[in-house]
């Protein structure tokens, strides 16, 4: 097949995606106007997980460190709140800037190692940044979180409210117009070339790919994604904490992308939706027990269906198109 | 399929809030960290709301009281913010209660005030959290509260200088400081200071510095759970005993289980705290018998005193408004209220809303052959100095 042709139909828009997005923008609003402070944070954090799976799904970076972009971005948007500008969309523009700056320093280590000990350095990264913030107390607000952030009206116009409204339609809004960026770069030669370093380095090395510095590209790039996930939830619940730079983040965004499947940007999303619903759900019922069902769940997911609850949808309908 | 299943959901979501409305009710959402690593204070917390319910049931000034529990999982603001906002504008609550952990604390507080809600602080003890809302009260504790008064009252006694050695992080620092704070006030003089890890400190090296100094007195803040008994053991074998350096600490430090680990060595350690479990009054006698009784035998402590007194406090105010559960009604009755707590007298300030209650300092002796805490003296009415 020619392959100007092959990429196009990769990147042709399904009707599946075409009916995804007005509903998950209309059903909060319409349906369940009371958990829309929930939507909001299910955007925010698929947006995260979108951000890992640019670098675990694609690029093939594992990472158990995550967080500490999203961390960086959310702890940058709120300091620049905290001391008198709270402009929302200046302040995302800025977390995006110092989180992707970030991400490049490191992406220099992160790229001169492989498997297990990219997972110690991801790892330890994360724990040396919750200790520094932790020991920078003063600045950051230490333990007791960062005080005084203040989020301005959206565009001057729309406050954010307990009941969510604004935080929602602006986390959609931002995980839309990234996510349609996310698109159309991991289907665009370059996004190919990272899947092919991901299967296979030497041969791309062979093909005369720059591999460590397309992986640096992509893994800046996904740090301020990461960031910006952490401004959002900075501003819209003007609250930051030593918590959001740290271990458990990171490892609850990889479970949601493998929940949901690796390497498809919607598994992200789906992965997102469905551990935070199932999770509000499940901790509604029973306060004190309820991560018995989600390990539950992950068990099950991961035994019946090993490429995430997407894949698993997806082989299926191969299945159903096969018969 | 999928559509009608939405209708049926919306349906049954608009019939629960029918129900809830016709039924005169005061809803109470619990915000507390029922799961992680937090989830045994957290119990304990929830107990005493339990209890103060089982004792004086849950109808007061002819509503049904209604608890809504929300699990945060750990220090997580935005969690407890979110879960602080689906309280109020899903389940409709009046009172946001609970509130475990300072971060969360505040996050809830932001809250309370854009929804005008009454909210009571049960637990957590930073100072500043209370100025998050004006219908915001706290049965607790403040750590400036108590280390204030501890301060003042260890200079007083005649120790002149003082090591202190605290927990790495906000409660443990700002104990500390209050501490120095009211003891360099009085004339006292700090000759060293330390600050141990949070998580699986090794205390030889740094009481070995202490042993070196030979302060007349030592200061040591940990967080309760297994770190008291393991500073207990470092102290007695570096030979940091009362014998030769008096030894002064918040409750935690001699809680029931550091004493049985630490034994003898324990005695003549001298402590400040809130609440006593032992303290011999019928009150107190009758609440811990009650308490032992509805969970298996596990003493209270000052996680469930804190929930007892809160909603103590929440049902003293709500007779007082008749039954009104608006934020300005009852923030406005919880203003002033004084009780017979089982810790001692305590009371809301009028002008802060924080809580005002008796310090106890306490020492351990031997009584009945085994180390116990023994009240030595107590300082009346003490406020948080911050405010």
């Amino acid at each position: 097949m020619d392959p100007h042709l092959w990429l196009k139909r990769k990147g042709r828009i399904s009707p599946y995606e075409v009916a995804f997005w007005p509903i998950v923008l209309v059903l909060p609003f319409w349906l369940f106007p009371t958990y829309l402070s929930l939507s909001s944070q299910i955007a925010i954090t698929a947006l995260f997980c979108i951000s890992l799976d640019l670098i675990l799904g694609y690029a093939g970076i594992i990472s158990l460190g995550h967080a500490a972009f999203f961390g960086i971005g959310a702890y940058a948007a709120g300091l620049l709140s905290a001391h008198g500008w709270g402009e929302p969309l200046s302040g995302l523009a800025f977390a995006a800037v110092v989180a992707a700056f970030a991400g490049w320093i490191v992406s220099f280590m992160i790229v001169r190692v492989q498997h297990l000990a990219l997972l110690m350095i991801t790892l330890g990264l994360g724990f040396l940044l919750v200790e520094l913030a932790n020991s920078l107390g003063s600045f950051t607000g230490g333990a007791d979180g960062l005080q005084g952030i203040d989020t301005w009206k959206l565009l001057g116009v729309w406050k954010f409210s307990f009941w969510g409204k604004t935080a929602y339609a602006y986390s959609l809004a931002v995980l839309f117009i990234l996510f349609l960026v996310c698109r159309r770069i991991v289907r665009s030669p370059f996004g190919l070339t990272l899947e092919a370093i991901r299967e296979n380095p030497d041969r791309t090395t062979a093909l005369g790919a720059p591999n460590r510095a397309h992986l640096q590209k992509i893994f800046t790039l996904s740090a301020g994604i990461a960031g910006i996930a952490g401004a959002l939830l900075a501003q819209t619940t003007e609250t930051v904490s030593l918590e959001s730079l740290g271990f458990q983040r990171s490892a609850e965004i990889a479970i949601m992308l493998i929940l949901g499947g690796t390497g498809r940007l919607y598994g992200a999303i789906l992965g997102a939706i469905i551990f935070m619903v199932a999770r509000d759900q499940l901790a509604g019922m029973n306060p004190q027990y309820w991560y018995f069902w989600i390990g539950l769940l992950l068990m099950i997911v991961v035994l019946f269906m090993p490429r995430g609850i997407l894949g698993g949808l997806e082989r299926l309908a191969a299945f159903g198109r096969r018969r | 399929m999928k559509n009608t299943l939405m209708t049926i959901c919306a349906l049954a979501l608009s019939l629960a809030g029918g129900t809830a409305l016709a039924q005169e009710t005061v809803k109470i959402g619990v915000i507390n960290a029922y799961s992680g690593q937090f989830a045994d204070p957290a119990a304990q917390l929830d107990a005493g709301i339990k209890l103060y319910m089982q004792i004086h049931g849950d109808e007061v000034a002819g509503k049904k009281i209604e608890i809504i529990r929300k699990d945060v999982g750990g220090i997580a603001p935005d969690v407890a913010k979110r879960l602080a906002e689906e309280l109020v504008v899903r389940d409709g609550v009046d009172i946001l209660a609970g509130n475990l952990l300072t971060p969360n604390a505040l996050a809830v507080g932001a809250v309370s005030e854009e929804a005008e809600k009454f909210m009571v602080v049960m637990n957590a003890a930073t100072s500043i959290i209370i100025k998050k809302s004006p219908y915001m009260a706290r049965t607790s504790l403040t750590a400036a509260q108590l280390n204030h008064a501890f301060g003042e009252w260890v200079a007083d006694n005649g120790v002149k200088e003082v090591y202190t050695m605290v927990t790495d992080y906000g409660p443990g620092i700002g104990s500390g400081a209050a501490f120095e704070a009211a003891f360099v006030a009085k004339g006292g003089k700090v000759v060293g200071a330390d600050r141990t890890p949070v998580v699986n400190p090794d205390f030889s090296p740094f009481v070995q510095r202490i042993a070196d100094a030979k302060p007349e007195a030592l200061y040591a803040w940990v967080p309760g759970g297994t770190q008291p008994p393991a500073l207990g053991k470092a102290l007695a074998e570096r030979g940091v005993t009362p014998a030769n350096t008096k030894i002064y600490a918040q409750g935690e430090l001699t809680d029931d289980a550091a004493l049985e680990a630490m034994g003898d060595v324990a005695l003549g350690i001298v402590t400040a705290y809130h609440y006593n479990v032992h303290r011999d009054t019928p009150l107190n006698n009758e609440f811990v018998a009650a308490f032992k009784a509805a969970n298996d035998g596990r003493d209270p402590d000052i996680y469930s005193i804190g929930a007892y007194d809160g909603m103590h406090l929440i049902y003293e105010a709500l007779k007082k408004t008749n039954g009104d559960a608006s934020g300005p009604a009852l923030i406005a009755a919880a203003k002033g209220m004084a009780w017979d707590s089982p810790r001692g007298p305590m009371s809301i300030d009028p002008e802060t809303r924080d809580v005002v209650q008796t310090v106890w300092i306490r020492e351990v002796q031997k009584l009945d052959g085994k180390p116990a805490n023994v009240i030595i003296d107590q300082v009346d009415n003490a406020k948080d100095p911050t405010h």
